[in-house]
């Protein structure tokens, strides 16, 4: 964003010295935030005599890139990697696929009792997990779905409120002439949701999208409740796990797993950023 | 090619407003009929219903021989353009064009052939790689167009297409459509609150006003024989001066008394009037038929009102000029353009008795007597 858009312009050109005061803050705020990824990163490349120093090290010497290596030769690596982008996916199709559906009907289509349906779509958002908790346990049980990955992707299929509410609000936006000139060229309901909401919401559907992959990938809870089995476990369960496995935790390994775990949302995030922020901010037009 | 007949079409939205009300209208095969009226009359209404995108609350509607209340949009085979253009944002000029004909599934040569054919019509082949988005508003009311015309359909609806185009455009795009009809003779239902378009337009007008239909003619016909003050008003611009008086007689003449003057009732309407003598009446003059002395052929002691000038606007060769009397504070004249008039002087201002209406009073008084022609 160009500076003259900044809400603080004009302070800044009234009373100059606001501008270093608020830079100051700003850079304090994100050394706070930055302190444990860098302390990651470097703890990932130290031998591990100098991760648990007194004297902290933050420049290890000699560097040992063979870290990375060891670690995934050390923890089963790839094996919770594989599984997460296993969940990932399928989450991620899931939840955007079903939520943009159900919007797609909060809007579009008529039915008796639509908007009752859409007001307690939006209550289930006011409900913690840790209430569902325990029934869904028992549910799954039933289904003899514990100690597989199922737990943590089939019910996307369902829609997430929250994604439904965001799309909907979206989708109301398309102006109703659109929908209604493609029912007079022949298409049917699906086609319209197919080949003129899902092309017009890209960015949207790219929020839904990339934070339900965030989620996803980040979950630890449900793993940790619905996985039994080592050999399913995700990357934050198997991290976690790895971490008291033999008391002597190794910290180096354990950073450098941590590190390329963390590493491929936040390359994610640069490539659809863009993306991300036009869907937040929804000034899209549909002129024409 | 197809008739459209509305027979006691009626529609009531939630809330029970009766936005149509008892419509009954035959189209002929190949016709062009305009629906005008004010905003929120229920033009659009109607032509969405014949569309199908709206239910009817009762009544029929037949497309041909066919009754097409139950037969959803796509299989009525009509087109239609909208206010807005509608135009798909994500896809070219082209795909915009070909998107039913490749739903129908026709063989891609032949789909080309006809996008080609309409594209070389509305003349927007330099156009076919672009997005909506890259287009003026009078290009995109072409590619809404030719998007309706690829498809062929038995009837266009057009709502309000040129509203959205600036003036000098609209009256080109104007003459467009009318050649397109002409050259394409489709059945067609055009919806426009702008009378000009109306009368330019149209085979026949149809002037609605709160969904009932107030009459519906050809233009000249509804111009020069309104069937009552409401649609008297609506076509003409500036639009036609009432002015509510009183029918009186003095020994055997019958007088319209305006208030400030008297002027003698013609012949021609003193038939239909005299059994009205003594009752209010309202009296209809379009501005070319009030004139002062310099520019009047009909100038006579029994056809004055003195009227003060309260504003004069220059258009050229003619210009009109705004009137007040006593009792109504703002009438028009278009009159020739001269420097002998000022504001702010009375002078008489001369009807032209050959060319006046007679109404009952009220907003919609039904016409009591015009001059035939
Ligand atoms: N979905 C709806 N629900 C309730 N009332 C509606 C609905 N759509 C239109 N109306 C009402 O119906 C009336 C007629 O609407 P319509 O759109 O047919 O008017 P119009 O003649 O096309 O006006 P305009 O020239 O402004 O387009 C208006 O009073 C409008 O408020
Ligand atoms: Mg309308």
């Amino acid at each position: 964003m160009a500076a003259a858009d900044s809400p603080f312009s004009s302070t800044f050109r009234q009373r100059p010295w606001s501008r270093a005061v608020v830079h100051v803050l700003l850079i304090v705020g994100s050394l706070v935030f930055v302190f444990p990824v860098l302390w990651m990163l470097s703890t990932s490349l130290k031998p591990i005599e100098q991760t648990l120093t007194p004297d902290p090290v933050w420049l290890p010497r000699p560097i040992e890139w063979r870290n990375y290596a060891a670690t995934i030769e050390y923890i089963p690596f790839l094996r919770y990697a594989l599984n997460t982008v296993f969940v990932c996916t399928l989450a991620t199709i899931g939840t955007t696929l079903s939520s943009a559906l159900v919007a797609f009907s909060f809007t579009r289509l008529e039915w008796p009792g639509r908007n009752l349906l859409f007001g307690l779509t939006l209550a289930t958002m006011m409900v913690p997990f840790p209430v569902v908790m325990v029934p869904l346990y028992s549910v799954y049980r039933t289904l003899g779905w514990i100690g597989t990955l199922k737990p943590l992707w089939v019910p996307t299929f369902f829609g997430s409120a929250f994604s439904i509410f965001l799309l909907r609000q979206f989708f109301m936006r398309i102006p109703k002439s659109l929908p209604e000139a493609m029912t007079l060229d022949g298409a049917s309901e699906f086609r319209i949701f197919w080949q003129m909401y899902l092309p017009l919401s890209k960015a949207p559907l790219v929020v839904v999208a990339f934070f339900q992959l965030m989620y996803s990938w980040n979950d630890l809870l449900g793993p940790l409740l619905f996985l039994t089995d080592q050999s399913t476990y995700t990357l934050t369960l198997g991290l976690q796990a790895y971490q008291s496995q033999e008391g002597g935790t190794q910290w180096h390994y354990l950073m450098a797993a941590s590190v390329m775990t963390t590493l491929p949302i936040v390359v994610l995030f640069f490539i659809v950023q863009r993306a991300l922020f036009q869907g937040m901010s929804s000034t899209q037009s549909f002129e024409g | 090619m197809a008739s459209v007949t509305l027979k006691d079409v009626v529609k009531v939205y939630e809330g029970g407003v009766k936005v149509v009300d008892g419509f009954n209208l035959e189209i002929a095969d190949r016709e062009f009929v305009v629906l005008v009226g004010p905003s929120g009359c229920g033009k659009s209404t109607t032509l969405r219903m014949i569309a199908g995108l709206e239910e009817l609350s009762s009544g029929t509607i037949k497309i041909g021989d066919r009754v097409v209340n139950d037969v959803p949009p796509k299989d009525r085979d009509i087109a239609m353009v909208f206010q807005s253009y509608a135009l798909y944002p994500h896809m070219t000029v082209y795909e915009n064009m070909v998107f039913a004909l490749k739903l129908r599934g026709l063989d891609a040569a032949v789909i080309h052939e006809k996008a080609m054919r309409a594209a070389k019509i509305l003349g927007i082949e330099g156009l076919l790689d672009r997005k909506p988005k890259a287009l003026s508003g009078g290009q995109r009311q072409r590619v809404a167009v030719g998007r309706a015309i690829v498809r062929e359909p038995k009837c266009f609806l057009f709502d309000e297409p040129l509203s959205n185009l600036d003036a000098k455009l609209r009256v080109q795009m104007r003459a467009e459509i009318k050649q397109l009809h002409m050259s394409l003779h489709a059945t067609t239902v055009y919806v426009t609150h702008d009378q000009e378009e109306a009368m330019t337009l149209g085979d026949r007008v149809v002037v609605m006003k709160d969904g009932v239909i107030q009459q519906c003619d050809g233009a000249l016909e509804i111009y020069h024989n309104p069937a009552n003050r409401f649609v008297a008003g609506f076509l003409g611009s500036p639009p036609m001066n009432f002015f509510e008086g009183q029918l009186v007689r003095e020994g055997d003449r019958l007088l319209f008394d305006e208030g400030t003057a008297k002027v003698s009732v013609p012949s021609w309407a003193s038939a239909e009037l005299a059994p009205r003598a003594g009752a209010a009446v309202v009296m209809g003059v379009r501005p070319e038929a009030m004139s002062d002395q310099a520019s009047a052929r009909f100038a006579t002691a029994e056809n004055a009102i003195p009227m003060r000038v309260t504003l004069i606007q220059p258009l050229g060769d003619k210009m009109d000029v705004v009137l007040a009397t006593e009792r109504h504070p703002h009438a028009v004249a278009h009159v020739d353009a001269h420097a002998g008039i000022r504001v702010g002087e009375t002078l008489p201002v001369f009807i032209d008795t050959e060319r006046v209406h007679f109404f009952a009073p009220g907003a919609v008084g039904e016409r009591i007597a015009t001059r035939r022609r």
